[in-house]
């Protein structure tokens, strides 16, 4: 049952990273790389480091998103297309 | 059945190189650092999956692991150390990288890798 | 065209690099050498429940502290970066509603962190963690009630006193116990409780606070004021 769990996560994951790469919007990359973290943190948790898994869904999918759509509000205040 | 550690291993590994190839070949200087935090996640899982057990659980000695045989039931703590420390830094480093970006943004009014030649040859 | 070659061919290259881990990757039965002490030691020699703690803080404790350091110099890095780049603040403000809603919530949100960094020797979770949620906290203050002013003052005298105190009980070790960063200059305690495991929950409490007001200083930056 857990390695389908496992190939599940590992296959939405690599989706969401290839998202990441090829979508238009920089917005929606910017939060498919936030969805990788918070899965990966389900994954270390399957592995048995919950401390890891508490670190990556703090820091991995919550702060480390906010610090870039900080940085995406700076840079788009000047031209609001793209 | 291949092992859960095995399984983790070849996600991580893919992970790396989807990132390698993301700060490679994307022009965006924030989808850059998007690719560097995908390789960032990926190099983690690697990690964390060296150091499992099969059928043992998180080094924390409560009801469930009892003090006397905790070697023989716990995962190894050390990569979970080293991971958790990684994590850090790297929320730490992409921070600073995406700075660089505004900073690069405001003198160049441009996001695009290509415009921003000096030091080409 | 050439380019693109190129990268593919250094993406298969480092491909093939991992490739032998992959194949020759077998799990291991037995906890290593090394680990396996560090688990015996953290049982028997510090009375810590959570084994991840003692080897970040005690074990790794020197690791630890350059990880602070580094995360330190971040948070300069990205003040010298943003200097004078004073932006006009995020969003208008919000209805009264959701600012009286967000204070309340940032004070549970403050206790949470607290609870997870001093109960980081018994529990999953500790300073890195801990300080997350608090600079979590920081930043719902910011989004979401218009009149927030972050303390500067405060925030650099919590950030560089905390540091100095967890040099200070590193330092304190060399004298009145084994080693620099050893937790035994207090009583050990009861396997178990919460004043227990000596300094660790000391110095992992001053860790929590260094982050937090670390990542607040780096949200605070990157947000503008």
């Amino acid at each position: 049952m857990i390695p389908v769990i496992v190939i599940v996560l590992g296959i939405v994951m690599l989706g969401a990273a290839f998202a990441a790469i090829y979508f238009k919007s920089l917005l929606a990359s910017i939060i498919s790389a936030g969805v990788i973290s918070l899965l990966a943190s389900v994954l270390y948790l399957i592995l048995g480091s919950p401390d890891v898994a508490m670190t990556e869904a703090t820091i991995g999918s919550g702060l480390t998103t906010v610090v870039f759509l900080f940085a995406l509000y700076r840079v788009r205040k000047g031209n609001p297309d793209d | 059945m291949i092992s859960i550690s095995m399984l983790s291993l070849i996600l991580g590994i893919a992970l790396l190189i989807t990132g390698i190839f993301a700060m490679l070949t994307r022009k965006n200087l924030i989808r850059i650092v998007i690719g560097f935090s995908i390789a960032d996640t990926g190099t983690h899982i690697i990690i964390v999956s060296l150091g499992y057990l099969r059928g043992r659980t998180a080094p924390i000695i409560d009801r469930a692991v009892n003090a006397a045989d905790a070697v023989q039931k716990v995962v190894d703590p050390i990569p979970s150390a080293l991971v958790l420390t990684a994590i850090v830094i790297g929320l730490a480093v992409t921070a600073v990288m995406l700075s660089f970006v505004v900073e690069m943004y405001r003198k160049n009014r441009s996001l695009s890798i290509d415009d921003y030649q000096e030091l080409k040859w | 065209m050439i380019k693109y070659l190129a990268v593919i061919v250094s993406v298969v290259g480092l491909g093939m690099i991992f490739l032998p881990i992959v194949t020759g990757f077998h799990e291991a039965e037995q906890l290593s050498p090394l680990a396996a002490q560090y688990v015996e030691g953290s049982i028997n020699d510090l009375e810590t429940q959570n084994v991840v703690t003692s080897v970040i803080v005690t074990y790794r404790g020197l690791d630890t502290l350059g990880e602070v350091t580094v995360l330190f110099l971040a948070t300069v890095g990205v003040g010298l970066l943003l200097k004078g780049t004073q932006e006009d603040r995020l969003l208008m403000p919000f209805s009264e509603l959701l600012e009286t809603t967000s204070s309340v919530l940032v004070a549970m949100i403050m206790v949470l962190g607290i609870y997870i960094f001093s109960h980081g020797h018994l529990t999953p979770g500790g300073g890195f963690q801990g300080g997350v949620v608090i600079a979590s906290g920081f930043l719902l203050l910011l989004l979401a009630s218009s009149g927030t002013k972050i303390n500067h003052l405060v925030l650099n005298l919590v950030e560089s006193v905390s540091g100095a105190a967890y040099v200070g009980i590193g330092a304190a070790g060399l004298v009145l116990a084994v080693g620099f960063l050893s937790p035994e200059i207090l009583p050990l305690g009861d396997f178990g409780r919460l004043l227990s495991a000596g300094a660790i929950p000391v110095i992992y409490s001053l860790i929590g606070l260094k982050v937090g007001s670390e990542l607040t200083s780096i949200l605070v930056t990157m947000g503008g004021e």
